[in-house]
């Protein structure tokens, strides 16, 4: 059993980490590019980035004061059991949000859409979203929380089979673009491109894309890894780095997800996780213990199943 | 570290001074001493719509307007507690701006992503005013550091934290870029030229789409703002 307090705590103090600290992936990628930026202003913006993250957890203070939309991802294991259920599980993680949000401090970004209602606590009417996801032979949860910012570097088109790879490329390339400028998506970003499935599952998947994948992570299938690092290098040659000044720094690695779609259609989303990619995750198993860390791990082998029934392949990562 | 090429750095008091600014070249790097106070559309539109009167005399408050909503919180002691700050874009607020000229005096607006050039020569260079930009944009641990006080938050309880008119007391405060200098030149349109001019290229080869959307330009050197 995982009881109910060792959820709102995990919750809580993935909260801070995610706010406060930089994950050692996306640093690493953007150190890389800094290293290799040529652009004298884009090199100057990422400069100080490096610094920014340095003192935000070297005060303990956010990275941005842009909360962004604090929301969560939930990973039972099917053998997992929470203390009072689901429900409990929901109100912990709207606890710990709203002493979090008091605690850190973090701006109070969520407002009612009409009303512009402030609860000062990031919480209201579907705030924070919780999705769930589910994995076989586990008794863990995995509770991942990720800050996303940006109203900018989002965008969704209905292409079609016969537009192909050129319409993949026309409409990353539309949005790069008209979001890069001055810097609006806060490049360089992680950007994530949903593929297929319906309209939402598009979009989620996209979200999913950039914000639960890892710099350097590839999808397994060789075909989409190759289309992901060919995007990543289309994005990095449009001339334009860090604030849309002249330069080459504007994705630091790109996801693909890819979900089965109308026999019609090959919708296609754009995200871009920028230069505060927020994320943590912490491992409950019963019993108390919580294990900490950076990579989410939510495409396990298990949600990208393309058959009927689940069997688990020899080459499964043991314990994803 | 240390790779990129030293930009000329200026300190400034404020509130700021004719002088300085007219001396301020675009990209020059800027760190701010002294008061600076947030104001966006809530404030604008309580002053300037509704005829509210300022909360205490501009020449209190200093000549340099911040577009802001800072991570704050109000302590059970009623003290205020600033830990990061991060701009909001600014092109949302070029309509209010020639009048909050007029009624502020403003000498220097901080933000994100500036504002057009063409805003610069109309609204800002008659006012002798210009624009800085913060960096990344995601500075505000950076920024955060720079408040030394919490000097006023007026309005906080009728207009919330977000639109609240912060007075921040500030030392060494940025890094910040000069993005408009006092001729009305953008160093981000200096930026958007050059990069237009490799777009086309981009395209070269890749088929038409299938579909037409509407509302949508395929003029790729236009922006969104
Ligand atoms: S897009 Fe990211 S880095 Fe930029 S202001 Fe928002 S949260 Fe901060």
């Amino acid at each position: 059993m995982i009881s109910k307090e060792a959820a709102e705590q995990a919750a809580y103090e993935i909260m801070f980490k995610a706010g406060i600290d930089i994950p050692d992936d996306y640093l690493a990628g953007i150190k890389g590019m800094a290293a290799a930026e040529d652009g004298d202003l884009s090199a100057f913006v990422l400069e100080a980035m490096l610094e920014n993250y340095e003192a935000a957890s070297e005060d303990r203070r956010p990275m941005c004061a842009d909360t962004g939309v604090p929301r969560y991802y939930v990973k039972a294991g099917n053998e997992a059991k929470i203390e009072g259920g689901f429900i409990a599980l929901e109100q912990a993680l709207r606890s710990a949000t709203a002493r979090a949000t008091h605690d850190i401090p973090l701006r109070p970004n969520r407002v009612h859409p009409l009303w512009r209602t402030d609860h000062n606590n990031n919480i209201g009417i579907n705030a924070p979203e919780v999705e769930y996801s589910f994995e076989p032979d586990a008794d863990w949860v995995d509770i991942t929380t990720v800050h996303k910012g940006g109203l900018f570097g989002t965008d969704y088109r209905m292409l079609f089979p016969g537009d192909g790879i050129d319409g993949i490329k026309r409409f990353f390339l539309d949005g790069m673009i008209a979001f890069g400028k001055r810097g609006l998506a806060c490049q360089p970003a992680i950007v994530g491109v949903g593929l297929g499935g319906s309209k939402d599952t598009c979009m989620v998947l996209g979200k999913q894309a950039a914000c639960l994948r890892i710099v350097g992570d590839r999808n397994p299938d060789p075909e989409i890894a190759k289309l992901e690092l060919e995007l990543q290098e289309l994005g990095n040659s449009i001339g334009m780095g860090a604030m849309g000044f002249v330069g080459k720094s504007m994705v630091v690695d790109c996801h693909i997800e890819a979900g089965y779609t109308h026999t019609g259609g090959m919708p296609m989303s754009l995200h871009a996780f920028c230069l505060s990619s927020r994320r943590a995750t912490m491992r409950l198993h019963p019993g108390g213990r919580a294990e900490f860390r950076t990579d989410p791990t939510w495409f396990t082998p298990y949600m990208r199943r393309e058959t009927v029934s689940w069997e688990k392949p020899q080459s499964a990562r043991q314990s994803a | 570290m240390g790779k990129a090429p030293e930009r000329k750095t200026v300190r400034l008091k404020t509130p700021v001074t004719d002088e300085a600014l007219a001396a301020l070249e675009l990209g020059d790097v800027v760190y701010l001493d002294g008061l600076i106070y947030t104001a966006r559309e809530g404030v604008y539109k309580k002053i300037l719509a509704d005829g509210a009167a300022p909360p205490a005399p501009f020449a209190e408050l200093g000549n340099v307007n911040f577009h802001c909503s800072p991570a704050a919180v109000q302590q059970e002691d009623g003290s205020l507690h600033v830990s990061a700050v991060t701009a909001t874009a600014s092109f949302r607020f070029s309509k209010w701006m020639k009048d909050w000229f007029a009624a502020s005096g403003a000498k220097m607006v901080i933000g994100k992503g500036g504002m057009s050039e063409e805003d610069y020569k109309t609204l800002f260079v008659p006012a002798g005013a210009v624009y800085l930009t913060t960096v990344g944009y995601g500075t505000g641990a950076l920024l955060g550091r720079g408040i030394k006080n919490v000097k006023a938050a007026h309005w906080l309880d009728e207009l919330g934290i977000a639109q609240a008119m912060w007075v921040l007391e500030v030392e060494k405060f940025g890094p910040l870029l000069v993005e408009s200098d006092h001729a009305g030149n953008s160093l981000f349109e200096r930026n958007n030229r050059e990069i237009n001019e490799g777009i086309d290229k981009l395209y070269e080869g890749l088929k038409k789409p299938s579909l037409q959307r509407f509302g949508e330009t395929d003029d790729r050197e236009q922006e969104l703002i």
